[in-house]
């Protein structure tokens, strides 16, 4: 934890800068699993006390909240504000984007540090966190994606694991030639994280698939974003779910799939979970809001606005099965996916769908939307709402009970959240700097009326943000979260395979050595190259052991050029028949 | 529908002479049943109906109110399989004359060409196998082992010339004979639009593999390593890709061997949903399980080792037998594919060496009787539905097998639905030491079989004459599992969104660096037109800036320097209508 140590003095230094004294008085305290009402008393940046008729300092700032309910601040837990697509980055940085975060109740974000084939993860991991440190506004913590697999890269995954603090890592089942890696690749990933304890994080789409896929429509002179989600079916989402699922169940290992888009892959996982398997999914604010008709738009900005991998399904009812899941616990958290490319970025792509820069916003309208389309309509219950928000999030990567809960001791990221409030959704009011939004023109209830992060207000309705750049903290994150690993240790130790204790076979051997006589025209290319030829035959005669009937007579006729060196039926030295 | 229109075998005069009428059966078939005798002639069924007028002194053979179906059809057996300088202790004469003791008139063998060699010199090779040998018809799958131009011609030779459609290929045996999902892929697609019908092993090889050398690491050797590093899993996800690919290239799928629940209920779930998929559950997975590769013998833990495994769960056996009577699986095989101890012993000190397969193609049809039509789980008419018609209609030979009317063959079954009868290596048709299916017991077996219009099996002997056997070509875009294709890929045109040209600003961008600055020359691209009028634009995309808050000092570069904007983001576009 040496290189966390320069964070911690500034986090120190910070401290006395923007000491608040906070007391909010009359909410209704909203945590995954019980809701009360309580005050809540927040001293340097953290909770001190939760309860009724608190003692408090005098100075305090005290906020009246009126029943709003006071819920812990979200956690984005995936979010690209950094990542490039041929040479461009989105626009939204660690500054607008985190911004952005907090006016939707966003109080921490995980971001996903993508380095290209060939780059040092170390590297890429310290120009993310070094950007975060300069320009974010609220807490945040970092994902790896492998972009590539080699005996070097576990070097540099023990350290990030180890020393800086990160526990969670993407792995990438598409984008064929480039991030994409093999079944072995997966296996191997799966077996080396599993020790670490870190969890494994896929995008799953079979990108072998997609890029014949591709070609095809490219082929029928298909060039414009409908060309994306006609080459990107959602079965191949599930395709590739289904096999992450069965490689961590071999493994036995944990698995996170990243943005659930379809209703295929969403159910895909509640099987698995109903068999037993550990396995978290992630509906993106996309998903949960909006469908893939949008491709055909015939307003092309628009509909490459919508480009995302997996993509939009274009099936409309799908935001509703993904709600009724995630109520349901068979999809734990949501992130938002954002990573906002402008519509000259999207441009790329104008003639050559597979060029459009991939990604939606959705980190300012994520918690709202979820309000609005589950807890409004009866799907799920406040609790829930905290769970699938901020506290699975936290549990999964390890950050529980200091940040998804609010209670003595833990960060003071708190929301006061007014269920009553309604927002119309518009590029206009929003804080990302897209031109666009996906959700333009959609009406949300449920939203933010005050924003407190590391114990400071940063928003409240009416006054906008007062941020400060570069306050964010990165969060390290240890190994082996419980919420993911406890299961999996047990299950380790349980589970442990064993050979069944047999005397030696010392029966007849058919010698595959066999003199050419009986060998087909091309023996060469038959034998696997990993075959091993079969040691010598040993002294049957000293065999003791008759097996099950006399088989071996009789009437049968043998087929010519067959060396049997001892009567088939054979013998061996066990006296017990299994 | 006369025999000879058919490929022939010279031999066919000796056929011509027989006559034969079948009286007092009740016909089965896969649709009805109903009484009637049967007269044949030159191997074909000329008249069916009560009081045929048939010429005088012909041979008569009393049915006596037994049930009288369409010989069986056992669609995947490998007999006389090459295997490392060896081969099958079952040859093509053995293992035919097991088929017709088991009341199987018809076997379809896989031809296995090696990589890299001919698949028309492997399937020449495996038909003057066959042709010298074997005692009933038969047909050939081809597998494809590797792929690559020659093979797709030689493929399209087989399919069009040779009288093969159905073709195998393989996802698991890694470096060997697995393919990957993009050739996958392109098989199907070629399939799919030649008509083929495509099989496959469905397990996932690459996982296989690192399993195989985890259970060796751990000094896991014996044939438990086998269904260990072969886990039901595997096979099931292997089918749920299959499943996926055929879908994307809108071709039927035919899996061989389903060998576990999970891999039945990814393809009832499938069917469910609309996919062209037929399962093929064989002899060995409908009537054990995996729990004898535990066994302290060897030689009897070995003799079970075939692939996929069988599946160690004892529930397998029951569940599938449900699924193949509420039709969720079609077709049954034997993959009869016999190997002595011996030769089984070439894995005795490392199981991913032993040689992969059982026996079951005497057995299939007694097995399935006992199991699922005794127990009520399936009637009559679909026992002739799994064992026989299903299997001609997929291989495009119904009518002429797979049904008992005038026209078809005269390849008949009179089954004894009381005969019961023990099954044992000691009395069975095969030359293998071990019979996976010691012991048991099964009601029902044939007591006549008539094959090519001629008796083979009355009183208990069989009467083989190997060399008999002719091929029956098969040709493609069987009906059974092509009907629903076509329909499906006239509808399925994909077509894009007649939409004006996006005419907005557009970024810089560098192909091929990795996040540096761009090049400036790479902006323009080549179908670029000029810029529009741009105040007729109806759309506009973005808000003010100004809006988004106070500004701070970071707040003004969002945008990456040496991006070159033409006109002011929010774009114009010629388009009126927005959707």
């Amino acid at each position: 934890m040496v290189t966390l140590q320069p964070v911690d003095v500034r986090l120190q230094h910070r401290g006395r800068q923007t000491s608040e004294r906070l007391l909010i008085k009359g909410g209704r305290v909203v945590n995954d699993d019980l809701s009360q009402y309580a005050d809540v008393y927040v001293e340097d940046g953290l909770i001190k006390q939760v309860g009724d008729n608190l003692e408090v300092p005098d100075d305090v700032r005290v906020l009246e909240v009126n029943g709003c309910l006071v819920i812990p601040g979200g956690i984005d837990v995936n979010t690209c504000l950094m990542k490039p697509h041929l040479g461009c980055s989105p626009v939204d940085d660690f500054y607008l984007g985190s911004r952005a975060a907090l006016a939707g109740g966003t109080t921490m974000i995980i971001d996903h540090v993508t380095p290209q084939p060939g780059d040092s993860l170390l590297e890429a991991f310290e120009l993310w966190q070094e950007s975060a440190d300069r320009k974010c506004c609220c807490d945040y913590s970092l994902h790896v994606d492998l972009p590539h697999w080699h005996p070097g890269v576990k070097d540099e995954l023990e350290v990030l694991v180890q020393e800086k603090g990160i526990n969670s890592f993407q792995v990438y089942m598409s984008y064929k030639d480039s991030f994409q890696m093999t079944d072995s690749q997966l296996y191997e990933v799966f077996s080396f994280l599993k020790e670490l304890g870190a969890v494994v994080m896929l995008h799953a789409e079979n990108g072998d698939l997609i890029a014949q896929e591709q070609r095809k429509v490219l082929s029928l002179g298909i060039t414009g974003p409908e060309g994306h989600p006609l080459s990107h079916p959602e079965e191949l989402e599930a395709e590739a779910v289904f096999r992450a699922i069965t490689i961590g169940n071999r493994v036995n290992c944990p698995v996170y799939i990243t943005k659930v888009m379809s209703k295929t892959a969403a159910d895909t996982i509640t099987q698995a979970r109903r068999r037993g398997s550990v396995v978290f999914g992630e509906p993106i604010t996309a998903s949960l809001a909006t469908d893939g008709s949008h491709y055909w738009s015939k307003n092309w900005a628009k509909a490459a606005a919508y480009v995302t991998s997996p993509p939009l399904s274009p099936d409309p009812t799908t935001p509703e099965h993904l709600h009724d899941l995630l109520a349901c616990g068979d999809l734990q958290v949501v992130g938002s996916a954002h990573c906002a490319y402008s519509t000259s970025q999207k441009a790329i792509g104008k003639d050559d769908f597979t060029l459009i820069p991939e990604g939606t916003n959705g980190i300012e309208e994520r918690m709202g939307f979820v309000w609005d389309k589950a807890v409004a309509t009866g799907k799920m219950d406040a609790n829930q709402f905290v769970a699938v928000t901020s506290t699975n999030t936290a549990k999964i990567f390890n950050l529980y009970p200091r940040k998804g809960r609010i209670a003595v001791g833990s960060d003071a990221d708190i929301v006061i959240w007014d269920p009553d409030r309604t927002k119309t959704i518009t590029s206009k009011l929003q804080q990302s700097a897209l031109e666009y939004n996906i959700f333009e023109g959609m009406v949300c209830r449920g939203g933010p009326v005050v924003v407190v992060t590391q114990g400071r207000v940063v928003y409240e309705e009416g006054e906008g943000l007062r941020v400060q750049q570069g306050s964010g903290r990165f969060i390290p994150r240890q190994a082996f979260p419980d919420y993911a690993y406890q299961r999996i240790t047990t299950r380790s130790k349980v589970k442990g395979k064993q050979g069944v204790s047999r005397g030696m076979y010392d029966g007849p051997v058919y010698d595959v050595l066999a003199t050419p006589k009986y060998i087909t025209p091309s023996p060469s290319a038959k034998t696997s190259p990993t075959s091993q030829q079969p040691p010598p035959i040993r002294n049957l005669h000293q065999s003791n052991f008759s097996l099950s009937g006399a088989q071996f007579d009789d009437n049968i006729p043998r087929r010519s050029g067959q060396r049997i060196v001892a009567p088939p039926g054979g013998r061996s030295n066990i006296t017990n028949l299994g | 529908m006369s025999g000879h229109s058919y490929q022939g075998k010279k031999n066919i005069p000796k056929i011509t002479s027989d006559r034969l009428l079948v009286k007092g059966g009740r016909i089965v078939n896969d649709d009805q049943s109903f009484y009637a005798d049967i007269y044949m002639e030159d191997g074909v069924i000329k008249q069916i109906g009560d009081n045929l007028i048939v010429p005088g002194g012909i041979k008569t053979v009393e049915a006596n109110g037994k049930m009288v179906i369409p010989g069986g059809i056992d669609i995947h057996t490998h007999f006389q399989m090459p295997y490392r300088g060896t081969t099958t202790v079952d040859d093509f004469s053995q293992g035919s004359k097991a088929a017709l003791a088991g009341g199987t008139t018809m076997i379809v063998d896989h031809v296995i060409p090696e990589p890299g060699n001919s698949l028309i010199e492997a399937f020449e090779q495996w038909r003057s196998w066959a042709d010298e040998k074997t005692c009933c018809d038969y047909s050939l799958h081809v597998d494809i082992t590797h792929w690559n131009d020659s093979v797709k011609q030689e493929v399209d030779t087989l399919l069009k010339e040779k009288g093969v459609n159905s073709f195998q290929v393989y996802m698991a045996y890694k470096d060997f004979y697995q393919m990957s999902n993009s050739e996958l892929y392109e098989i199907f697609t070629f399939l799919g639009e030649m008509g083929g019908i495509v099989q496959v092993h469905a397990e996932n090889g690459e996982i296989i593999a690192e399993e195989q050398a985890r259970m060796l690491e751990m000094g896991i050797t014996g044939p438990e390593g086998h269904v260990l590093s072969r886990p039901e899993e595997l096979e099931a996800e292997a089918v749920f890709r299959a499943i996926t690919i055929a879908s994307q290239t809108n071709c039927p799928l035919y899996v061989t061997r389903v060998m576990s629940k999970s891999a039945a209920d990814i393809i009832s779930q499938a069917r469910k949903k609309g996919n062209v998929v037929f399962g093929e559950p064989i002899t060995a997975s409908l009537g054990t399980d995996g729990t004898h590769y535990w066994s302290k013998n060897w030689a009897k833990a070995a003799s079970f080792v075939t692939s996929p495994p069988l599946s160690p769960d004892p529930t397998t056996p029951d569940y599938l037998n449900t699924l193949l009577a509420s039709g969720d699986l079609n077709v049954t095989g034997s993959a009869h594919c016999t190997f002595s101890v011996a030769q089984k012993a070439i894995g005795k000190d490392d199981f991913t060496q032993i040689p992969e397969g059982v026996n079951g193609v005497e057995e299939r049809m007694s097995l399935i009787w006992d199991k699922a039509v005794t127990t009520g789980k399936m009637d009559e008419n679909m026992f002739v539905a799994v064992t026989s018609t299903n299997a001609a209609k997929i291989l495009n030979l119904y009518p002429r097998k797979g049904r008992v009317s005038v026209g078809s063959d005269a390849d008949l079954v009179i089954w004894d639905s009381d005969a019961v009868r023990t099954i044992t290596a000691k009395t069975h048709n095969s030359a293998a030491e071990f019979n996976v299916f010691e012991g048991m017991e099964l009601r029902g077996a044939p007591s006549v079989v008539i094959c090519q219009g001629k008796l083979v099996l009355e009183d208990g002997n069989l009467h083989a004459i190997p060399g008999v056997g002719r091929f029956i070509p098969c040709t493609p875009f069987p009906d059974f599992a092509y009907k629903r294709i076509k329909a499906r890929k006239q509808l399925a045109v994909l077509r894009a969104v007649p939409r004006g040209m996006y005419d907005g600003p557009v970024s810089d961008f560098s192909p091929m660096s990795r996040g540096g600055t761009p090049s400036a020359s790479a902006r323009t691209s080549p179908t670029k037109q000029p810029v529009r009028n741009l105040h007729h634009s109806a759309f506009s995309l973005a808000g003010n800036p100004a809006q988004r808050g106070p500004p701070t000092t970071e707040d003004l570069p969002i945008r990456p320097a040496g991006r070159r904007i033409v006109v002011p983001p929010g774009g114009r576009s010629n388009i009126t209508s927005l959707s």
